[in-house]
């Protein structure tokens, strides 16, 4: 599966997708959910919460092992996904639709300094070496 | 990087498109796709294992039995029949486990061992050093030019069968925990799933077509995630997580694999004895929402614990585990489990979890 052209990534395997509101939409890559395999327990954060970049905010737990899940800016979260409670499995069979939370940035210009889908890739490469 | 050691089932897993990890040193298959499914397709059909990681020692001579009522903390006394099998403990003097392994006895002079990958060459080394000592006319004679194939699932025997002309009218009076030899293949009704099927030791060279026959016959690769998910269901212990060097077999729920009351004396006995035990292996599942993993705390009101596998299980679709913790401890208590920044709630049940099919907690 190729990186969606229209979502910013991060170094640490989340994506973003910037609504039509200004509000982020958060998940992991293909690549993430790939290493992981079958994902069996999400932990989101709970709406209201403020986040700073790169900070721990939520959990993705495979049988296999247990992965962080870190704010790609900072803001405040508006919404978590409550859906993968009980289909963690979701972000195994569609990573770039099964989201984990939402969150409103502090500052709209940090999206612009995340990765693209080009430069996600050359991270993802240069990790296989 | 060290090259990984390859097992001559290698090219065959990346055909099938397994994920491909270090397992000990060892590039092994950790799934073909999905864990889960692996794990389901044990349980209610069959699946198959490359396990030519594991090593093969045979003690031969005469006097090997002496030898091993020596080395060994379970009694090969209880081996009277040719073929059969026993699970057992190697200690230190200390009482510390070196490892667990399958003993066969095959003829008087001829027990053939199966020990663990990552303790092999320690174990070799062991069991040399103690024969050298104590009956230095045996010969320990490895075989790292056998493969090992495990069928495993209610369907597996009769898929063998299906696969490898005249191995039905051998081994179909197999009774459980036991083998038999087929030319340069000894078939063990054996296991580490809590399945009924076979292990088949071949030599390497035979390997990958033995493995494409079976595969032709419908019979799916599983991976070691789904092998330790099928272990800890059924449980069984794993070296180096549920007990090791440091911690004896008593405090790791194997007290039905040590013999302390025949008058035998075998190495670690005497620490054993010395030592009771203050601790012991315990069932988890977990209550609340989340995933048991090895080495998080548990709280009970008789002290603390630690887990020493923990996952999630395919069939309960819980999270379960083996923890070690004080005594005290009962079956249906209500224990805590520190988990990152939570306390989560598990309950104290008898283990295994789930075997032949079914779930049992």
């Amino acid at each position: 599966m190729s990186n969606p052209g229209n979502l910013k990534y991060t170094a640490s395997h989340e994506w973003v997708k910037t609504e039509a509101d200004g509000t982020l939409t958060v998940g992991i890559t293909d690549h993430a959910q790939e290493l992981l395999g079958d994902m069996v327990f999400v932990e989101a954060p709970t709406a209201g919460r403020k986040l700073k970049a790169k900070e721990e905010c939520a959990v993705v737990e495979s049988v296999k092992a247990a992965a962080d899940v870190y704010a790609p800016v900072s803001g405040t979260v508006t919404a978590a996904n409550s859906e993968l409670d009980g289909t963690p499995e979701a972000i195994n069979s569609d990573p770039y639709g099964a989201w984990i939370f939402k969150m409103k940035p502090d500052n709209a210009a940090d999206v612009a300094a995340l990765l693209d889908a080009t430069a996600y890739q050359a991270v993802v490469d240069s990790e296989a070496h | 990087m060290p090259s990984l050691k390859q097992t001559p089932l290698n090219a065959a897993h990346r055909a099938m498109g397994a994920k491909m990890v270090d397992f000990g040193g060892w590039d092994m298959p950790v799934n073909y796709g999905s864990q889960i499914e692996e794990h389901h397709q044990v349980r209610n059909d069959c699946g198959m294992f490359d396990v030519s990681h594991m090593r093969v020692v045979d003690v031969k001579g005469e006097g090997a039995r002496a030898f091993l009522r020596h080395l060994l903390a379970n009694n090969v006394d209880k081996l009277t029949v040719p073929g059969k099998a026993l699970y057992s403990t190697m200690l230190l003097e200390n009482g510390g486990v070196i490892d667990d392994l399958i003993v066969y006895f095959m003829r008087e002079d001829w027990f053939r061992i199966v020990v663990n990958a990552g303790t092999a060459d320690n174990d070799l080394v062991w069991m040399k050093q103690q024969a050298a000592q104590h009956a230095p006319q045996l010969t320990i004679v490895d075989h790292p030019e056998l493969a090992m194939i495990a069928v495993q699932g209610p369907n597996a025997r009769t898929k063998v069968w299906e696969a490898l002309p005249g191995s039905k009218e051998l081994s179909e009076h197999l009774i459980p925990f036991s083998a038999v030899e087929m030319g340069s293949m000894f078939i063990a009704r054996t296991g580490y799933t809590g399945e009924d099927g076979f292990e088949i030791m071949l030599p390497a060279k035979a390997a990958p077509f033995f493995w494409a026959t079976l595969a032709e016959h419908g019979v799916k690769p599983i991976g070691l995630g789904a092998r330790d998910t099928l272990r800890l269901e059924a449980g069984m212990n794993l070296y180096g997580h549920d007990m090791n060097e440091r911690v004896g077999p008593l405090e790791s729920g194997l007290a039905w694999t040590v013999d302390l009351k025949s008058p035998r004396d075998f190495i670690g006995k005497a620490a054993l004895l010395a030592h009771p035990p203050t601790l012991k292996l315990v069932g988890l599942l977990l209550l609340d929402r989340g995933v048991l993993r090895d080495h998080q705390h548990v709280h009970s009101a008789h002290g603390e614990g630690e887990i020493t596998s923990g996952s999630f299980s395919p069939t309960l679709e819980k999270s379960i585990a083996l923890a070690r913790v004080p005594n005290g401890v009962q079956i249906g208590d209500s224990v805590q489990v520190a988990v990152r920044d939570k306390m989560l709630a598990a309950r104290v049940v008898k283990y295994p979890f789930a075997r032949n099919g079914k779930g049992l907690v």
